[in-house]
């Protein structure tokens, strides 16, 4: 049977691996070679060695500025969106009368695009601010709240409905046993419930990581990075030196490739660490 | 709510829960009603009274979703934005479900190379290749609509590939031999027995790829720019407060009113299957 479907090769992947190549091959190897060049257009790239990266690293560039105000972000965006949401998942597995309703509500934000729901809260929150003669982008620390609180609002529903799956899947005959035994709810939500349910926490704190890190709609449409891009994230620095200063381009292709980078090694840490905590089942 | 209809009765702890719930639905569900509430005030009294119920002088009527759609093109956005993300969709669980079952199911160099090739692609930011892409896009003459679905189809071709190939694996090869023996081709054969049973893994990857689609705003940004006729609605909304500073804020409210509207239909309708495509996507990405 494989050497009959051989033969149509080109008819099962032909039209992915064009699409492929024009979408990602062609502009990812292009864009690592660019990260070496100085260019403003595809077309009029020359080659000047590392000089980009060593840009990077300017202060002028904002890099380290926004890597900074983005690790500060996630770390307190994966913390507060993964401890509501599982106790938002406990309270829904306890059969509760309108689960469901309940269920629909908390993960209807996640749908809706960033940009969207980006100046859904611009809006909010400035009118909130207004009664206090302030705005979003008075300081940054309002926008740096603002963002948390708009990434616990759409992702908190998304990773309930995880937790919820993983809350079902312990076993009920674990939990009588440890009430038998005993244990106060806090033990058997801390010595049976959480290592039972690590796969999903592991899941959820890597969607949470990836998501907040690389996070560009929001950030633009809550603040755009103002006052004085001291609220902006990776992503929308590396987008402001591409298409924000001429002569920059180079730096912008060289700052992308450290984030991705980056964003490769955190992620693969990430699974590795948490892997080893799961219970085997 | 409900509780007549319930068959055991719920304890203390358990309605003390269930109004902590319906306090918090009313938290979740504050910054979409208090658009909608805005959308029908005036410009003025938007930023001097934000909170209240509009009556008397403030209310407006649908004046402000009248402005916002005339004077942005929002009518064409709404269209283009459902015109790409179902061409794209559409592409995207047809050729790629294809390609996962050849890699699947021819095993060879090339093969294994194409698959970790699909599953690099799924790590890459968008930074790193846009400024590329979007060049490689203007040369080829990809900058409009059917360009575009091309592009989503090269750019969301690694997660499909990676989730049809998951599931190629668990179908018993029996079952196609038996249709190769009756003597069908490899397209009767894909089409007539394996695509009906990746069904399931279809509507979760058309699910995941139509969010992103539709919610996406960098790369038809890039791609076909704010001059042309063919903005999607993440662009307008887009265009409409960050370039020029005359902000209109009750137009601005109606049409971010209006580009919820679509996603929260399409989410009751189909909720089923869309919290369980979700969240299979979630566990095997």
């Amino acid at each position: 049977m494989q050497k009959t479907l051989k033969k149509y090769f080109l008819i099962f992947t032909l039209p992915t691996l064009i699409a492929f190549c024009l979408a990602f091959v062609i502009p990812f190897i292009l864009g690592v070679y660019l990260s070496f060049c100085k260019f403003t257009t595809v077309d009029n790239a020359t080659f000047n060695g590392i000089s980009n990266y060593i840009n990077v690293f300017d202060s002028t560039s904002g890099f380290l500025a926004a890597l900074g105000f983005t690790i500060k972000f996630v770390i307190v965006a994966i913390i507060s969106i993964n401890v509501l949401a599982f106790a938002l998942a406990l309270l829904l597995t306890k059969k509760i009368k309108g689960t469901n309703v309940f269920r629909t509500v908390f993960f209807m934000p996640n749908l809706i695009g960033g940009i969207v729901l980006g100046y859904t809260w611009q809006q909010m929150l400035n009118a909130i601010l207004l009664q206090y003669e302030k705005t979003l982008i008075s300081s940054p620390t309002y926008g740096y709240w603002g963002l948390i609180l708009l990434m616990n609002w759409q992702m908190i529903g998304y990773m309930m409905i995880i937790y919820i799956a993983g809350l079902q899947n312990v076993p009920t005959d674990l939990l009588e046993a440890a009430k038998i035994d005993g244990a106060t709810s806090i033990q058997t939500l801390f010595k049976v419930t959480i290592p039972m349910v690590m796969p999903s926490i592991t899941i959820c704190t890597f969607l949470t990581l990836s998501n907040s890190f690389k996070l560009y709609d929001q950030n633009l449409a809550l603040t755009a990075g103002a006052p004085g891009h001291k609220t902006e994230m990776v992503a929308l620095n590396i987008v402001n030196s591409f298409y924000g200063r001429t002569g920059f381009e180079g730096v912008g292709q060289a700052k992308a490739l450290i984030f991705f980078v980056i964003v490769a090694l955190v992620g693969l840490m990430q699974v590795v660490f948490t892997r080893k905590r799961e219970v085997e089942q | 709510m409900g509780s007549k209809k319930a068959k055991q009765k719920m304890s203390m702890g358990q309605w003390g829960i269930f109004c902590l719930l319906c306090v918090l639905v009313v938290v979740f569900l504050y910054p979409i009603l208090f658009i909608i509430i805005n959308s029908f005030k005036g410009k003025f009294f938007i930023s001097k009274d934000p909170f209240s119920i509009p009556s008397g002088d403030a209310f407006v009527g649908i004046t402000n979703y009248v402005t916002g759609l005339t004077k942005t093109g929002f009518l064409s956005a709404i269209g283009w934005s459902f015109f790409i993300t179902i061409i794209s969709v559409g592409l995207i669980v047809l050729f790629t479900s294809m390609t996962a079952y050849y890699i699947t199911r021819v095993q060879s160099k090339i093969s294994t190379a194409l698959y970790y090739v699909f599953v690099f692609s799924m790590v890459v930011p968008f930074q790193m290749v846009m400024f590329t892409m979007s060049s490689l896009a203007d040369k080829l003459r990809l900058n409009n609509p059917i360009g575009m679905c091309l592009l989503y189809l090269g750019f969301g071709a690694g997660l499909s590939v990676f989730m049809f190939s998951g599931f190629v694996k668990s179908i018993p090869l029996e079952i196609e031999e038996a249709s190769m023996i009756d003597g069908c081709n490899p397209l009767q054969n894909y089409f007539g027995v394996v695509f009906p049973i990746l069904k399931p893994t279809a509507i979760t990857v058309a699910i995941l790829q139509a969010m992103w689609v539709w919610n996406d705003y960098l790369l038809p940004y890039l791609v076909i720019g704010l001059s042309t006729n063919y903005k999607t609605i993440p662009v307008v909304v887009q265009m409409l407060v960050g370039s020029n500073g005359n902000k209109d804020m009750g137009a601005m409210m109606a049409m971010l009113v209006l580009a919820i509207v679509p996603i929260v239909i399409f989410y009751l309708t189909c909720q089923k299957y869309i919290i369980e495509g979700v969240v299979a996507g979630a566990v095997k990405g």
